[in-house]
């Protein structure tokens, strides 16, 4: 593996950072907000990341998608994450697109791939229950067989963009217990299907969330997503490559808001000079520096680590959102202590990249999650 | 590609069959080579090693062979130190003519100079050590005060240094004397290269908090330079002293970013010395492991930064910002490593000689101690990272 950009890596970083700046700039965000938009996010614009290949990149080539990797995808994700863009990249791409990319049939794939890559269609896991916490094999719904049909019930909490998506993709216990990696199967449950409860959640980083219940929702044995009891390890998998993906993000938010902190540090005067002057402060911005720099190694090699299918695929991502999460809550609340009250308001934009923060970091696994499966994959 | 495995075949095969088996395994000598006129080899073989690296250029691998060194492409000097990892065998030779004036030479010096003086630390004849920091000047280099008078066709020099590394083990010092005491402190100062023999050079060994006494004070007592063995100009030495101390950080960087090496790793040592942690599963003290975690991911992610620098020079791309953020974390994580190495220890990790303790665990005593050195040596954290802030941040004085 390579740590570097090649020519046409670059050029999608730097389409992808002009198109965020003028397109889609942290204004945006709190438009959304303010106006309780019901939507979340802006579909129209969604439709021009479609137009410009980038909903595609990791989907085949038969599917309408450009057949590149997660090492490309993270460089959009990465300038995205720079202005706090909030379209569906993780819920339809990686999460749902992923798992139907990975494991759905063929017909399963024609019907919904197509329309994932051209943009008309949104996709949401669900796969974390009340209990779950971080435990993957903790679903929070069970899945029993009746004839050729299987039924749902149960709840999931945090559905990432669930609210709007045109189909969930639900992971239940088939058989076994709770907590085991065996016995866990995956549906494809259409939006509007019976018994199927959807509420919108309000989060702190203004992302879209949904809490869902399923009561007795019905789906057919076409609707079964791979093998059944087999989608425990698949489900790891791709909660891993979106889990990639949301690094890439956090690096962009924490650069942004370091740049911004920077800025701070020239301009605002105390006792007759610039802060940035003050070696207290100096020194802190040098530390942020470094663990944004070490941040950008482990990203870029957890995603070629995904692109290669490497044997320590499952570290360097655990690793990497260690990394990238305590790196982006501590440059985030070293910003809002070094602007002083005004990043206590709302006016200044570095609150916005704080609430990210946190929200990124208590998503797909805390760092003491992840430190704990370092730890088990190493063999202590 | 096929060429490098190619190499990397042959180098394994040459490596395997000429190093010789007392230098391997559980008894070889613990006692680095460093060379030099004074050098006693701990064993005899580590002669027969560095002869036989240095006719192969495996000492300097990637210097020019026309100056004794191997001619390799960084990927073929990559392979070679893998493979030696893999081997496991011991570096044939270490130091400063090695590590900073060689470089610094290649960049900076005469043909003459570069003929006169690289295929002797190639061959481990010469021993160097660094003559920078003196009473008054340490963090602040440029105050230094030694003084070089020009005396037509020499230089007398008059003056001390200290915290000399091994200055009573070298052969010769590279030392920054100062040569126009109007100028500002920047622009008077002169790169010398200096015999340590020559009258009027003289040592006086420190004894160091973890015991051992490898740094000195140098004193200069009318001693006489040669001017052919100034480095580049005259009064421009502070240009040459930053290029070296840019070898001497990426050298620090470099020696703890590896990790582990072939050593136990941490976690093996904790199965060592907590009670019930024999057995495979989680370590039963969840504090430590998750501290062990803390390091080997830290260590990983540094490993992964320097993998990007080198990546980057590789493609040919200036070196990016990255670079200057490897002393201070280098240094600080192998702090972090000892301090960890010692809590495993637990009470075993106390010994300092004699009876009671494993030699391992002595070992681990004084590295603990002088890796507290590692932060202040070679432009302490702080200067680090004030160079950061300023260079890299653009923050103002
Ligand atoms: C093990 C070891 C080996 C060494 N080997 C050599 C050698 O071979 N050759 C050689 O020439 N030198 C050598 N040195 C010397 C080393 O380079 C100096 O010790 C170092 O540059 C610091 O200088 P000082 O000791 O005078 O400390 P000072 O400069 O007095 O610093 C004292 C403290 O003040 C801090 N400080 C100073 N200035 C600033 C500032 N502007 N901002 C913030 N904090 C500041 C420092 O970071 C430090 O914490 C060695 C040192 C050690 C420990």
């Amino acid at each position: 593996m390579e740590l570097i950009l090649t020519e046409d890596q670059e050029l999608i970083a730097k389409t992808a950072a002009d198109f965020a700046a003028e397109r889609s700039p942290v204004a945006r965000v709190r438009e959304l907000r303010d106006g309780r938009d019901a939507t979340g996010f802006s579909r129209d614009l969604w439709k021009e990341m479609a137009d410009l290949g980038w909903v595609g990149i990791p989907f085949a080539e038969a599917h309408g998608g450009a057949d590149l990797g997660l090492a490309e995808l993270a460089l959009v994700l990465e300038a995205l994450g720079r202005t706090l863009a909030p379209e569906p990249f993780l819920s339809t791409v990686l999460l749902g697109g992923g798992a139907l990319a990975a494991q759905g049939s063929a017909e399963q794939q024609e019907q919904w791939l197509p329309g994932v890559v051209s943009g008309d269609k949104l996709l949401a896991l669900a796969y974390q229950g009340p209990e779950s916490r971080y435990d993957l094999a903790v679903t929070g719904a069970t899945a029993r067989r009746e004839g050729d049909e299987w039924v749902l019930d149960g709840e999931k909490i945090q559905v990432l963009d669930g609210h709007v998506a045109d189909a969930l993709l639900v992971s239940a216990r088939s058989s076994g217990s709770e907590g085991e990696t065996e016995g866990i199967s995956l549906f494809l449950v259409p939006k509007d299907r019976a018994g199927l409860e959807i509420v919108r959640q309000i989060r702190v980083d203004h992302r879209n969330a949904a809490g869902v219940r399923l009561s007795g929702v019905r789906v057919g044995a076409d609707e079964v997503l791979g093998a059944i009891d087999g989608a425990g390890a698949i489900l790891e998998q791709v909660v891993d490559r979106a889990t990639v993906g949301l690094c890439a993000e956090m690096l962009g938010g924490m650069q942004q808001a370091f740049d911004l902190t920077l800025e701070h540090l020239k301009s605002r005067e105390q006792f007759g000079e610039v802060i940035g002057t003050f070696q207290a402060l100096k020194h802190r911005a040098a530390d942020i520096f470094i663990e944004i720099e070490l941040a950008r190694s482990v990203v870029m090699a957890a995603a070629r680590a995904a692109d290669e299918g490497a044997s320590d695929l499952r570290q360097l991502v655990s690793l990497a959102k260690v990394r990238c999460g305590d790196a982006y809550v501590h440059v985030t609340n070293e910003g809002v202590q070094m602007y002083g009250g005004v990043g206590m308001t709302d006016e200044y934009d570095i609150g916005f990249y704080m609430k990210r923060a946190r929200a990124a970091q208590l998503t797909f696994g805390d760092s003491s999650h992840h430190r704990d499966r370092w730890a088990k994959l190493g063999g202590y | 590609m096929a060429d490098l495995e190619t190499f990397r075949g042959e180098t394994r095969a040459w490596l395997d069959a000429q190093c010789p088996s007392t230098l391997r395994g559980q008894d070889a000598p613990v006692a680095a080579v460093w060379g030099g006129r004074k050098w006693q080899p701990a064993h005899p073989d580590q002669r027969v090693w560095l002869e036989r690296c240095a006719e192969r250029g495996f000492t300097a691998p990637t210097w020019p062979k026309e100056f004794g060194g191997g001619g390799l492409s960084k990927d073929e000097a990559k392979i070679l130190a893998q493979e030696m990892r893999a081997l496991r065998l011991p570096p044939p030779l270490l130091g400063f003519g090695l590590t900073m004036i060689g470089p610094t030479l290649l960049q900076y010096g005469t043909d003459d100079q570069k003929r006169e003086h690289l295929p002797p630390i190639c061959r481990g004849e010469i021993r160097w050590c660094q003559g920078y920091s003196e009473p008054g000047a340490g963090s602040d280099l440029a105050g230094l005060q030694t003084r070089a008078e020009d005396c037509g066709d020499h230089y007398l020099l008059n003056g001390s240094k200290i915290w000399t590394s091994d200055a009573d083990q070298a052969d010769w010092i590279f030392a920054l004397v100062r040569t126009d005491p109007e100028a500002k402190k920047q622009e008077g100062i002169t790169f010398l290269l200096l015999d340590m023999e020559t009258p009027g050079v003289s040592v006086s060994p420190i004894q160091l908090i973890s015991g051992a006494s490898p740094f000195c004070e140098t004193y200069f007592e009318n001693a006489k330079a040669l001017k052919k063995d100034v480095v580049f100009k005259v009064n421009a030495g502070w240009t040459v002293a930053k290029a070296l101390l840019g070898h001497e950080r990426t050298m620090v960087a470099e020696a703890f970013g590896s990790g582990e090496g072939s050593r136990a790793t941490l976690a093996e040592r904790a199965r060592r010395y907590l009670p019930g942690a024999e057995a495979a599963g989680p370590l039963p003290d969840a504090t430590l492991r998750d501290r062990i975690v803390q390091v080997e991911m830290d260590t990983r992610s540094f490993a992964l930064t320097m993998q990007r620098s080198r990546d980057a020079a590789k493609a040919g791309q200036q070196p990016g910002p990255e670079s200057s953020i490897f002393k201070v974390v280098g240094t600080e994580l192998n702090q972090r490593r000892q301090e960890l190495l010692m809590d495993i220890a637990g009470p075993q990790g106390l010994g300092w000689e004699g009876e009671g303790f494993e030699s391992d665990e002595l070992d681990l005593t004084r590295s603990w101690l002088r890796s507290r050195g590692n932060t202040i040596e070679g432009g302490t954290s702080e200067i680090q990272r004030n160079v950061i802030a300023k260079r890299v941040l653009g923050l103002p004085d």
